[in-house]
C-alpha cells in the first residue's frame, strides 16, 4: 500500500556502537509516526536508514511494499526535512523548491506552477525570488518543508525540524505541520527528543532507547500506560520506585517499596508474588492533605505520611518534594486547588491503586 | 585618539611595506618605461610613449597572446587535475590524515623551482628516464623536451599546489547535509556534483584560477628551461630586454602592460573573490 513502511530486523553499528538493534516496525500508510528518544538513542540513524544515507548491517526496509534496502537515496520515494534545513545557499527560495522537480526533468511551466503552489501552502507565496539568507529561521523551515512536499513523496521524513526554533514558533509549527500532514495524507516519519512535540502531533509514537524500540503506541496509551521504566521516566512519570510484590488477590497487588512503605496497586495481571518490580506514579495523580496520620493501604487507596522538604513553584502548579520514610516523591498540586503550606509541614500523600503503574525494567540488559 | 586614527596607526607598518616594496618599484618602472634607451643600454629619461607604441606592434601582441593561451591552458589543466585531488583530500580522506596529506602537497616547495625544472629535463631528455623506459618496450626515443608541450607540463606541475589548496579549503567546509539534500531530492552523484558541489566551490575555483593564471602569464623558467627558449613568452621577452638586448625602457613598458592585464582580471573577478573571503 502506498506510503506504508516496514522495518524488518534492522541493525546498524558505527564501530563498536550499536546505533540500531534489531528494530522491526510497521508504519501505516498515511500515519504520523514519531520516533522519540534521547540523543544517541538511534532515532536519527533509523531515519537515515530509511532515507538511504546509511545502509543497514542487517535487515530490510520496504516502502509501499517495495524492498528499497539496496536503493541509493536519490532512487527512494521519500523526501527529508533536515534538522538545519540544508537549504542550498546558491539558490533562491524558489530555486530550492524547484531543485527536485528539475531533477525529475519537469517542464518549465509545470515547475513554476508547482513551486508557487508549494510556497503558498507553507504561507510563503510570492517570496520565491528571495535569497535563502534573507529569511528568518521559521521561514527557512517552511522552505525546507515546501522543497520536500512539492515532490509528493510517498513518505516524508522530518529530522528534528523544529529544534532550532524558539518555543513560541515551535508551538505554532507543531499545529501547522500536523495540519499539513492531514491535508496531504502523506505518511510522516518524524524524529524528536521533545515529548510534548510527540504527544501533540503523532498518531503513534515509537519510543527508542539504546537503539531498541521500547514501546510503540498512540500518545494517550503511551501517556497512561507506559510499559517500561525508561518510557515512564522519559514521559515525566517522576515517581519511580523499586518494590517487591507481597501478595496478589482479587484484582489487587500488595507491594512493599524498598524504603518499607506498603502500597496497593490495581493488578494488571503482571504481578507475581515475591517478584521485584518497578512502579511509577505520576505527580498529578497524587494528592496532599495536611496532617501526617498514617492509614493502612486499601479502602479508599494508598495513604502515606510524610514531610514537605522542597517547593518548586511553576505558576499553574506547584511541585512539592515529600519525604516518605526513606523515599522522596514529587506531588503536583494545581494552583487552582492549592492550600497554604510550608516546608517542614507534616502531610499525607494519597493516590488510588489505579494510579500505580507496573513498569518493566529494560535498563540492566544494556549494562 | 579616535578608533579610526588607532586603526590607521596599526596599519601603518603594512602600508609602509607595500609602499616601499610595491608602489615605489612600480613607479620607478613606469618612469623608466617612458624613457629612451641610450647607446650603451642605459636609460635616457624622457616623457615618451615610444616603448608602449612598440609593445603594441603585432609581433609583440602575438607573444602576449601566446602567454595568455599558455596561462589559460595551465589554469584549465590545473583545475582538472586539482579538483579530484582536493575533493578527495577535503571530503573523503580520513580527517586525522589530512594535515599530513596537505604537507605532501606543499612538499615540492622545499626544493627550488629551478632545481625541479632541471629534474624534469633529466626525465624528459632523449637519454632521460622516460625515454629509457620506453626504449625497453621498443618505443621512441620521443621528443619530449624543448617544445610547447614540455613548457605546459612544467607550468602545470609547478602551479598545481596553488590550485589544490584553495579548492581544498572550499570543498572541506562544504556542508555534508547539502549533498545529502541533493541526493534526497533525486540528484544522482554526477548531477549533485554539477548542480551543488561545483557551484558551492566557486570561490575556491576562482581563487585557485587567479593564483595559477597570474604567475603563468609571466612564466619565465619553464619556457626558458623546458622550452629551450625556442618559443618566446612574455616572461622571456621581458627578461631578454633587461639582460640581453639591454633595452630597459621597452622591458619596463612590457612589464607594466602585463601588470595592467593582471589588474584588469582582479577587477573582473572581484565579486567571487570577496565571497571567498567572506565564506
Amino acid at each position: 500500500m502506498r506510503g506504508q513502511v516496514v522495518f524488518q530486523g534492522l541493525r546498524k553499528a558505527f564501530g563498536d556502537v550499536l546505533a540500531v538493534r534489531d528494530v522491526s516496525l510497521d508504519v501505516r500508510a498515511g500515519e504520523f509516526l514519531t520516533l522519540l528518544g534521547p540523543s544517541g538513542c538511534g532515532k536519527t540513524t533509523l531515519l537515515r536508514l530509511l532515507a538511504g544515507f546509511e545502509s543497514p548491517d542487517a535487515g530490510r526496509i520496504l516502502i509501499s511494499g517495495r524492498d528499497v534496502t539496496a536503493l541509493p537515496p536519490h532512487r527512494r520515494p521519500v523526501n527529508t526535512v533536515f534538522q538545519h534545513y540544508a537549504l542550498f545557499p546558491h539558490r533562491t527560495v524558489g530555486g530550492n523548491v524547484a531543485f527536485g522537480l528539475e531533477m525529475q526533468r519537469r517542464g518549465k511551466g509545470e515547475i513554476a506552477e508547482r513551486v508557487e503552489k508549494a510556497l503558498e501552502m507553507v504561507r510563503l507565496g510570492g517570496l520565491g525570488g528571495r535569497r535563502v539568507s534573507q529569511l528568518s529561521g521559521g521561514q527557512q523551515q517552511r522552505v525546507a518543508l515546501a522543497r520536500a512536499v512539492v515532490l509528493e513523496p510517498e513518505v516524508l521524513l522530518l529530522d528534528e525540524p523544529m529544534a532550532a526554533l524558539d518555543l513560541k514558533l515551535r508551538q505554532e509549527m507543531r499545529v501547522e505541520v500536523k495540519n499539513l500532514q492531514e491535508r496531504l495524507g502523506i505518511t510522516f516519519v518524524f524524529v524528536t527528543h521533545d515529548q510534548d512535540e510527540a504527544l501533540v502531533m503523532s498518531d503513534r509514537i515509537a519510543v527508542m532507547n539504546h537503539g531498541r524500540l521500547e514501546q510503540v503506541d498512540a500518545p494517550e496509551t503511551l501517556y497512561d500506560r507506559p510499559r517500561t521504566r525508561f518510557v515512564a521516566d522519559f514521559l515525566a512519570v517522576r515517581n519511580l520506585l523499586p518494590a517487591t510484590v507481597s501478595s496478589v488477590s482479587s484484582g489487587r497487588a500488595a507491594l512493599r517499596t524498598r524504603g518499607g512503605a506498603a502500597l496497593e496497586a490495581a493488578d494488571d495481571g503482571g504481578y507475581r508474588e515475591g517478584a521485584a518490580v518497578w512502579i511509577g506514579v505520576r505527580p498529578e495523580r497524587m494528592r496532599l492533605e495536611a496532617g501526617g496520620e498514617r492509614t493502612a493501604a486499601g479502602g479508599d487507596g494508598n495513604r502515606l505520611a510524610g514531610t514537605l522538604v522542597d517547593e518548586i513553584y511553576l505558576g499553574d502548579r506547584t511541585d512539592w518534594r515529600v519525604q516518605l520514610g526513606e523515599e522522596t516523591v514529587t506531588v503536583a498540586e494545581p494552583a487552582a486547588s492549592a492550600q497554604p503550606r510550608r516546608r517542614g509541614d507534616a502531610v499525607t500523600v494519597s493516590f488510588p491503586p489505579e494510579a500505580v503503574l507496573r513498569l518493566e525494567d529494560t535498563e540492566p540488559e544494556d549494562r | 585618539m579616535s578608533a579610526r586614527r588607532a586603526a590607521l596607526l596599526l596599519a601603518l607598518p603594512c602600508l609602509l611595506v607595500l609602499a616601499v616594496l610595491f608602489l615605489a618599484p612600480q613607479a620607478l618602472m613606469f618612469e623608466a618605461s617612458l624613457g629612451r634607451r641610450s647607446a650603451y643600454g642605459g636609460i635616457i629619461h624622457a616623457w615618451s610613449l615610444g616603448s608602449y607604441r612598440r609593445a603594441l606592434e603585432p609581433i609583440y601582441l602575438a607573444i602576449l597572446a601566446r602567454s595568455v593561451v599558455l596561462a589559460l591552458a595551465t589554469t584549465l589543466l590545473c583545475l582538472v587535475f586539482a579538483y579530484p585531488v582536493a575533493y578527495w583530500l577535503g571530503r573523503q580522506a580520513p580527517v586525522r590524515a589530512r594535515s599530513a596529506l596537505l604537507v605532501l602537497v606543499i612538499l615540492p616547495f622545499w626544493t627550488s623551482f629551478l632545481v625541479r625544472m632541471y629534474a624534469w629535463i633529466f626525465m624528459l631528455r632523449t637519454e632521460g628516464l622516460v625515454n629509457t623506459l620506453l626504449a625497453r618496450v621498443g618505443i621512441g626515443p620521443l621528443n619530449l623536451l624543448y617544445n610547447d608541450g614540455a613548457v605546459l607540463l612544467g607550468q602545470v606541475y609547478g602551479e598545481l599546489p596553488f590550485m589544490i589548496l584553495p579548492l581544498y579549503a572550499s570543498l572541506e567546509k562544504l556542508d555534508r547535509s547539502l549533498l545529502e539534500a541533493a541526493a534526497d531530492l533525486g540528484a544522482g552523484p554526477a548531477r549533485a556534483l554539477w548542480r551543488v558541489t561545483l557551484p558551492l566551490s566557486r570561490a575556491g575555483i576562482v581563487a585557485g584560477s587567479l593564483l595559477v593564471f597570474i604567475p603563468s602569464l609571466g612564466a619565465y623558467l619553464a619556457p626558458d628551461l623546458l622550452g629551450g627558449a625556442r618559443t618566446m613568452y612574455m616572461g622571456n621577452l621581458i627578461q631578454a630586454q633587461f639582460a640581453v638586448v639591454r633595452d630597459a625602457p621597452f622591458g619596463a613598458a612590457l612589464s607594466f602592460l602585463l601588470s595592467l592585464v593582471v589588474l584588469l582580471l582582479l577587477v573582473l573577478f572581484r565579486r567571487p573573490l570577496r565571497e571567498s573571503r567572506g565564506a
